[in-house]
Parts: structure tokens; C-alpha cells; sequence
């Protein structure tokens, strides 16, 4: 059904001279991108060792991430409105599919090997499910009834179960949290927000006894007193606030990281990169990391704010609201004030997956922007 | 829905998103602030904490092994040496899963269930990030396969040391000892620090002596190490000082000789130098081999040096205590001559037995079948063919106290003071000596069964030695020593505090009664003098095993070979200026004349051969 308004939309005359006329991007939002993109591969690159294998990976899935943001931005917004359910639907079946045929690194299955490259479908989904929840509750009343809402629920979980048996309890949250969003972006009735908070509340006792494995348990308990089990499960958060305290106001200078060079800082170029960041570049630069999220944030939610759609202005805002969210418990997961959750860094850490499914975001969020500047 | 109502309818939803995006907002400022203040801890309140730490992480200080100090004979010769060996270690912090890491390693290389047991016990012992050595010596198949799979034994590491090594094995493992690992007992009386870099420490002889010496300084270098404890770089280093090398008195050569000669049987053979006191020689077999000890002897072997019944552990020349026989007469017959009790033309009969007043039991002379020495035996005589009865009359005049008086000035009775641990003091028997140790009084029996160099007296074979070399230097009381020069200084040859006080005559006279044991017709050791191109002194002696009641015979063939007799032998050359002196044993060798006096004369031919090359060298 929406496949032959895809098809159409490419036929109008309006859409080929749009086409002509100029490429839609949103060259902020591209500057901005561009510069955390330098961060992240100068950061990588001492982070690996200084190896140059991760930093072409790396930069690699960045230009095929950037070309795929570039092409979804030529397409109007009501595009991904009509392709959210399918994108839902292949997300949905590939979190099936690595249940069921997925690769086990570390203990937990979250890849699909496709041959030349593997996928992390769970990070594809962290944009799939705004998407939908987006799209669904644009078509409906603003603010959404409580059919909707049961609705959305269900849409939300379907995926974030999927993730938890893989187990990867932190990503199911934050796919949970960025679908969520919408719904309170889109004006969710504060009742519903009040029982949803109890209701969280109340789920936490069952989730640590039913849901959470030993090793998420031993990561919270961690969290309380690292110096317990120094070199197991307190390690980690041990190394990494050291990385990051010793770096000081001004750092030890790039690639040369105590810390991140000698190897006792553990996924130093994946969830853990900001503490070679910090090591390096010190408070300065983790302020002006800060800053460059506070810009892209701050953009994103501009762009939501300008939207003519709903859908656009549901989407835009999710977006950020969920960037935010990634960026926050990443810095506060490896600084140890939250436990270890395997969240990447978005934009800064290594992962080809996680940095294609933030363009394709982009890619939206730019279509978004194009609309409400045509107007 | 009509436009008006649908536009007022956009209008409160966009004010409804507005809305939510300001609550948003300032829950993210607020969280960011979280944020923030936490880095702000962490790296300015905190900082130094973590620079402290950070450098805790990756800062060690290892100790710089100093090398032991080598060890030569006079000639230069290397006696003890260090060889670089690779052994397997393990740093205990870096190994996440011990059991697993030592399964994994017994599985690529052998390790002894007792290399565990000892490698669990040092892992008790040591200090934290320390390497502890779990099997020694690798071979270079063991390194090349732990090299392979260093990628999966975090915390293992082949580690090179310099290991003790003696080259000539057996030959000097009574004098020299050994280095082995520093035990429980050692580790709890060292000085830590000092041995930090050590991880053995010398056990006997020589090399537990001089072991301060020897040691050397300990140096220390920080390295920088990543998170599996591979050292990146140095950061400083102070080098150890290696320890003093030490040259000896020991010939090489001589030691050989008279090694080879004794191999195959029970015996210990010292050679002194005699301007010196150093010793040239010193021997005690059966030997073993001290490398063994280095790493770690082995249980079954260590059993079988153990349990021989040959005791090669047991060092002959220094704790070996045996009658010393009629190798005490010449000392004696000075005293003697000294006292006045005899002189060169006091003669006496030796029938073969001697009475002594109110005892009924005689004392018979060794070769009472024969008839004894005959009429008018004077004092060369009694040295040369070794009259009993000779000195059986004497000692009853001369009496226990100046004989034992006398004796200690030769040597007897008190440690040597020899420069390695372990020495036995013998028995130079006094009246005191007796009512402390048998609480009986003196009777002169005793002092006529000491005449002789029987009854309680007992000696080493080095006492033998410094006997003979007293003799020899004319009652010049030097102290034995090994040790010739350290770090090519010359040792201070222990002052001549004393002469013993004979009479210049009197040395002439024994001097010659003592040549005249080997080069006499009549000599007890008259066997041995065929061929010599100098002169020699020397004399015989022969050790009861067993004692022979008055009434019974010595009978060879009716006792067990280990109670034969004891073969004792003493000697010095050149007769006119004496420069090597020499005490020997050969345990059931019965008689000196044919199983010891041998061995001299093979030793002192070998030292003046060396002499007269050296003469000629110098012209």
C-alpha cells in the first residue's frame, strides 16, 4: 500500500524538480556531525592503540552512513511515515533472526553475520521504534487515547523483549525510553505518566529477581563498591574513573593515555571511549563534547519544533530526547555513576550498526527539516 | 471538524509538544549538570588521587639482579660460574585464574607435581607483582612452546636468570658448596631488600662463607608495564653491583690429582701451602655434583645422596674425625726433645710390649709379633719404623698436660679457623678434658694410648694438614685459609702471632727422621720413594676401627672391610725449604704406607712440577 506511494512520489513532476533544484540537507546539523565525526575517529585511532584498522572501518560505515542521510533526506517526511511499519517489521524479524542464528561474542548473542560484516540489529531498532511509535501516533488524536497508547505499549515491547533475551538488558531500556518519548512528546496524559513511573517502580523488584542475570546483578552491586572485586567485576569502573580523574583539567595529550595506551582500560574504542577522551583531552575536553552534543541536540529539537507534521515534529524530538538519554547514561555508566550497560558513546564509540542507524535518523531528521523549510 | 477548529486544534498540539519539550529540557540541564559535576569531581577535586593511582597501575619497580661473584683458583681458573637460564615465573596479580593457568601450562610443558608444591609455597612467601618461579631451567623447546602460547597464559612470563653453575662438578663440592634456593627458614633471617633481586643463596662451603661477598648489590629499575604486566618500557634504572669475585688458594691441578687418585674410595686429602697457610688442595670422596643443588635436587636423587653408604655429602676433610695414629709421633718426639724427656742419643728396647708400673696389661707395639723394634731404638728409629714403645715410655714422663699444651699449638684438639662453615674440632684429650666429658680421672694409661694417636684422641684430616704444615714452616702458626684475594686484592695472610718455642736443633733433628721415613731403606714409607727428584718428609699412621683387646690379633680377614683399619698419611717438600704440606686420609685403607702414601707423592709430585715450571717461567 504505502510502497506505491513511494513509487508515485518519485514519478511527481514537483519531487524530480525539487531533486534538480538543489540537494535538502541541513548543513548545521551536517557540520555538527561532521566535526563529532573527526572527534571520533582522532579518538578511536588512539583508542585502538593507534591502529589505523578501526579508524578505516570506522570511516568507512561513517561515508555509507552519510550517503544514506543524504539520500533520505531528499525524500519528503510523509515517506518515512508511510516505511515506518516495514522498517518496524525487518527490525522486528531481525531481532528474531539473531535469537534464533545470531553470533555469540562475550556471552551474549546480539549479531547477525551477514558474511562481510556483521549487524547489531538491537542498535538498528533504537530508530525503528520511535519511527513507528511516531508514525502510528501522528495518524491518530494528539494528545493519544488510551487505545493508542496500550497499542504503542505493545509496539515498544514486542522489540525490547526480543533485545532482553539476548540478554542485553541496557538496550532493551533505552529502546524502551526512546519509544516512550514520543508518547510523551505527544502529550501522554500526565495520569498515564504517573502509573507509568509507579509502575516502573514496581517492576524493579521483579526485574531483579526474574529478569536480571547474575552478571547485570554483579555489575549494580559493582556500581555500589567497586573495590570489592578489584580485579573481576569492580575492574572495569576501577580502570575507567582512573583513566578519567587522572586526565585533569587539560589531559595527558592525545595517544598518550596511560590508561588507554597500556591496555588497562577494557573496550577502550567501544562503551568506554569517553574515558580515553577524558584521559587525553581532560575536563576541556569533555566540555567541548558537551557543547558539540548540547548543539546537536539543541539542533534537533529546533528542527522538531519547526516541523509542519506531527510525525516530523514527534520524530525530531524523540530523536534528541533519545540522544540525550544515550549520551547520559554512557558518560555516567563509564564515570561510574550508573552500572555498565553496553550503551555506546553515539557518534564517538567504534560500531559500524549503531553509526549507519543514527545517519539514517539524521537522514529523517533532515527530511523533517526540508519540509518545514519549503514552507 | 470545521478549518477554525482544526487550526486551534494544531495550534494546542504544537503548544502541548512546546510544552513537553521544556519539561524535557530542563530535566536534561539538570541531569547534564549531574553530569558535569561528576567529570568536575573526578578530574579536578580528585585528580591527583587518580595520577597517583594511574601511575600505581602502571609504574613498578622491579630489583636488578646483581651477579654473583665468580670464583678462581690461583691460577685463574673458573671454579664457579654464572650461566644465563630461562625459567618459567608467574605474577600472581595478573593471572586471573591460577588452577586453570597452572592445568593449562602442565599441558604444553611438564611440570612436577613438586614444582607445584614448591611453586605454591614461594607464592606464599612473596611480596605483591612479584615473579615467582614455578619451573626452572626451560629448555629451549619449553620456550619456544610458552612463547607460542604467551598470548593465553596471562600472568606466566619466561624470565632469564643468571644461574650458579660449577664447572668442574664434583671436584670441588666439599670446598665450594653450593648455591640453592633461599628456603623458608633462610628467608625469615635475610635482610629482604637485600635479596630481592636473589632468589638463591649459597648453603655450604664456600659459597655460604663468603656469601655477603659474593652477593653483590641489588639494583632497581621502574618500568612501565601495560595491563598484562609486559614491561613497555624503563623508565630508570640504578644497576646492581655484582658481587666480589673471589680467587682462591685451590690449584685446579692439584685438586684433580688427588681427586683422581681417591675417587673410588672413602678418604679426604688437604694440601697447604706453607708460607701461607693457603690450602691447595682439599679433597673428600666419594664427591656429587653441586649443580644439582642450584635449582633444586630432585627427590630421588637427593635420596640417593642420602642413603649411600658411602656418605659423599659428608665433607671428610673438615668433619671427618679419626684417630690420627702414629702421624702424631713426630709432633710428639719434639715435644719430647723439647721438654728434655729424650734426646737424639736416648735410646731404649722395645721388646715388642710395654709394662706400665701396677698395671698388669701390657701395651704392645704394632709389630709385637716380630719381637718389637729390637734394642736401642732411638727417637729416628722410632719415627722411621714406627716404634710404639718408644713413645709409650715417653708420654708417661712427659705427661698429658704438656703433650695436650704442645698439640693445640700444632692445630690439635680446636678449630682451625678454616674460611668455610662446618668444621670439626677433634679431641686433644687433657685431664680437664676427660672429668668434663667422661667424669673419670686421668689415668696414665690414656696418656700412653695418646702417645700414639689412639684412645680419645681424634683429628681431621685439615688438622693432619695444619699439623704437617707446622712441622714443615718449623712451628709458624698460620691459619688455614681458601680464600687468596677477593676482586684481585690480596687477602692479608693471618698474622704469625706465634712460634711455637723448639729448639731450631730440634726441627733439624725431626726433620730428618721425617725424611727418613720415605728415603731410609728401613722407612715406612719407603715405598713411595723410588723415582723422587726432591726430598720429602713424612710419616705413616694407622687407625684402630675397632678396638683389639690385649689378647686378640688383628686379622683382616675376619672383619668386615669397614672396620679395616684406617690409612693415615702426613707429608711436606722440599724437605730443605718445606712449601707444601700435606694431611690424608683413606678411610679402611689400612695401612699408610701403601694406600696414602701414594696419593701424597702422586699430589706433591704434581706441585713441584708446577713449581720448577714456574722457576724456569721466571728466568
Amino acid at each position: 500500500m504505502q510502497k506505491g506511494d513511494f513509487v508515485r512520489q518519485l514519478q511527481t513532476p514537483g519531487g524530480s524538480i525539487r531533486m534538480r533544484q538543489a540537494l535538502n540537507l541541513d548543513y548545521i546539523l551536517l557540520a555538527i556531525l561532521l566535526t563529532l565525526c573527526t572527534v571520533s575517529l582522532l579518538v578511536i585511532y588512539s583508542a585502538s592503540g593507534q591502529s589505523t584498522i578501526y579508524v578505516k572501518r570506522q570511516l568507512v560505515f561513517m561515508m555509507i552512513g552519510l550517503v544514506v542521510m543524504g539520500l533520505m533526506a531528499q525524500f519528503p517526511p510523509r515517506v518515512w511515515e508511510r516505511w515506518a511499519f516495514l522498517l518496524y517489521i525487518a527490525g522486528a524479524l531481525s531481532l528474531a533472526a539473531v535469537l534464533l542464528f545470531g553470533v555469540e561474542v562475550n556471552g551474549a548473542q546480539r549479531w547477525l553475520n551477514l558474511g562481510f560484516t556483521r549487524l547489531q540489529p538491537s542498535e538498528f531498532m533504537k530508530i525503528c521504534v520511535p519511527l513507528m511509535i511516531a508514525s502510528y501516533i501522528a495518524k491518530n488524536t494528539i494528545p493519544p487515547s488510551f487505545k493508542h497508547v496500550v497499542l504503542a505499549v505493545l509496539l515498544i515491547f514486542l522489540p525490547a523483549f526480543l533485545v532482553i533475551k539476548q540478554p542485553d538488558l541496557g538496550t532493551a531500556i533505552l529502546i524502551s525510553v526512546s519509544g516512550f518519548f514520543v508518547l510523551f512528546l505527544a502529550g501522554l496524559q500526565r495520569r498515564y505518566l504517573v502509573s507509568a513511573f509507579v509502575l516502573a517502580l514496581a517492576a524493579l523488584p521483579s526485574l531483579w529477581f526474574f529478569v536480571m542475570r547474575d552478571y547485570q546483578k554483579q555489575r549494580v552491586l559493582t556500581l555500589l563498591n567497586p573495590q570489592q572485586d578489584k580485579l573481576g567485576a569492580g575492574w572495569n569502573i576501577i580502570q575507567s574513573t582512573t583513566a578519567i580523574g587522572s586526565g585533569g583539567w587539560s589531559g595527558k595529550g592525545w595517544t598518550r593515555g596511560t590508561q588507554s595506551q597500556l591496555n588497562f582500560l577494557p573496550e577502550s574504542h567501544t562503551d568506554f571511549i569517553i574515558a580515553v577522551l577524558a584521559e587525553e583531552f581532560g575536563l576541556i575536553g569533555v566540555l567541548l563534547l558537551c557543547v558539540l552534543y548540547f548543539l546537536l541536540i539543541g539542533r534537533c529539537l529546533f528542527i522538531g519544533l519547526k516541523a509542519t507534521s506531527m510525525f516530523g515534529r514527534l520524530f525530531a524530538g524523540s530523536v534528541a530526547l533519545t540522544l540525550f538519554v544515550f549520551v547520559f547514561v554512557n558518560l555516567s555508566m563509564v564515570s561510574g555513576i550508573l552500572p555498565v550497560v553496553g550503551a555506546p558513546l553515539p557518534l564517538i564509540s567504534y560500531g559500524g550498526t549503531a553509526i549507519v542507524t543514527l545517519f539514517v535518523g539524521f537522514g529523517i531528521l533532515m527530511s523533517v527539516a526540508g519540509e518545514s523549510k519549503k514552507r | 471538524m470545521n478549518d477554525d477548529s482544526a487550526f486551534i486544534d494544531l495550534t494546542r498540539q504544537h503548544q502541548i509538544f512546546v510544552n513537553r519539550v521544556m519539561v524535557a529540557c530542563l530535566l536534561a540541564v539538570i541531569l547534564g549538570i549531574v553530569i558535569i559535576a561528576r567529570y568536575f569531581d573526578l578530574q579536578v577535586t580528585r585528580h591527583q588521587d587518580f595520577v597517583t593511582q594511574a601511575d600505581n597501575n602502571r609504574v613498578h619497580m622491579r630489583p636488578a639482579s646483581p651477579s654473583r661473584g665468580l670464583i678462581y683458583d690461583r691460577n685463574g681458573n673458573l671454579l664457579a660460574d654464572n650461566r644465563p637460564t630461562y625459567n618459567l615465573t608467574i605474577v600472581r596479580e595478573r593471572s586471573p585464574d591460577m588452577d586453570q593457568l597452572l592445568t593449562d601450562l602442565s599441558v604444553l610443558i611438564d611440570i612436577s607435581d613438586h614444582d607445584v608444591v614448591q611453586f605454591r609455597k614461594r607464592l606464599k612467601r612473596r611480596k605483591p607483582y612479584e615473579n615467582t618461579a614455578l619451573k626452572y631451567s626451560l629448555s629451549e623447546r619449553e620456550r619456544s612452546i610458552l612463547a607460542v602460547n604467551s598470548f593465553r597464559l596471562d600472568g606466566a612470563e619466561v624470565s632469564a636468570r643468571l644461574t650458579r653453575h660449577y664447572p668442574s662438578g664434583e671436584l670441588f663440592a666439599h670446598v665450594i658448596g653450593y648455591v640453592g634456593r633461599i628456603n623458608e627458614a633462610e628467608s625469615q633471617s635475610i635482610d629482604a631488600i637485600k635479596y630481592s633481586g636473589t632468589d638463591s643463596i649459597g648453603k655450604i662451603g664456600i659459597e655460604k662463607y663468603y656469601e655477603e661477598s659474593l652477593l653483590g648489590q641489588v639494583g632497581n629499575e621502574h618500568v612501565e608495564t601495560n595491563a598484562r604486566g609486559r614491561v613497555m618500557r624503563r623508565l630508570s634504572k640504578v644497576d646492581p653491583l655484582s658481587g666480589a669475585s673471589l680467587t682462591l688458594h685451590l690449584d685446579r691441578r692439584l685438586q684433580a690429582t688427588a681427586h683422581a687418585a681417591l675417587k673410588d674410595q672413602r678418604a679426604a686429602l688437604v694440601a697447604i701451602e706453607v708460607k701461607s697457610g693457603g690450602i691447595l688442595a682439599m679433597v673428600s670422596t666419594p664427591s656429587y655434583d653441586p649443580n644439582l643443588f642450584v635449582s633444586g635436587i630432585s627427590q630421588s636423587n637427593y635420596s640417593a645422596l642420602v642413603q649411600s653408604e658411602d656418605r659423599p655429602l659428608f665433607n671428610r676433610a673438615i668433619r671427618g674425625q679419626y684417630p690420627p695414629g702414629s702421624t702424631i709421633k713426630p709432633m710428639f718426639g719434639l715435644i719430647g726433645l723439647q721438654n728434655e724427656d729424650v734426646s737424639s742419643e736416648h735410646r731404649i728396647d722395645d721388646p715388642g710390649y710395654f709394662y706400665l708400673n701396677g698395671v698388669e696389661r701390657p701395651w704392645r707395639d704394632h709389630n709385637f709379633k716380630r719381637g718389637g723394634h729390637g734394642k736401642g731404638v732411638d727417637l729416628t728409629e722410632a719415627i722411621v719404623e714406627s716404634c710404639d714403645v718408644y713413645f709409650y715410655n715417653m708420654s708417661v714422663d712427659t705427661g698429658i698436660d704438656v703433650l695436650a699444651e704442645y698439640s693445640q699449638q700444632f692445630g690439635l684438639g680446636s678449630l682451625t679457623g678454616l674460611d668455610i662453615p662446618g668444621e670439626q674440632s677433634g679431641i686433644m684429650p687433657t685431664k680437664e678434658w676427660k672429668k668434663r666429658e667422661r667424669g673419670e680421672a686421668w689415668f696414665n694409661g690414656d696418656t700412653i694410648n695418646t702417645s700414639i694417636g689412639q684412645g680419645y684422641m681424634l683429628a681431621t684430616p685439615l688438622q693432619l694438614a695444619v699439623m704437617s704444615a707446622r712441622l714443615a714452616s718449623r712451628g709458624k702458626v698460620l691459619q688455614p685459609r681458601l680464600v687468596k684475594a677477593r676482586d684481585g686484592v690480596e687477602e692479608p695472610i693471618a698474622e704469625q702471632s706465634t712460634l711455637i718455642d723448639i729448639k731450631a736443633e730440634h726441627w733439624d733433628y725431626m726433620h730428618n727422621a721425617m725424611r727418613n721415613v720415605i728415603h731410609s731403606p728401613r722407612g715406612t714409607a719407603n715405598s713411595i720413594r723410588s723415582g723422587l727428584t726432591y726430598q720429602m718428609a713424612g710419616k705413616t699412621g694407622t687407625a684402630q676401627v675397632i678396638s683389639i683387646s690385649a689378647n686378640d690379633e688383628y686379622d683382616r680377614d675376619k672383619i668386615n672391610q669397614r672396620q679395616w683399619d684406617h690409612a693415615l698419611f702426613i707429608a711436606f717438600a722440599p724437605v730443605e725449604n718445606p712449601q707444601i704440606a700435606i694431611g690424608l686420609i683413606v678411610e679402611n685403607g689400612e695401612h699408610g704406607s701403601s694406600t696414602a702414601a701414594p696419593v701424597a707423592r702422586l699430589v706433591i709430585d704434581e706441585y713441584m712440577k708446577n713449581q720448577t715450571k714456574q722457576q724456569l717461567g721466571q728466568r
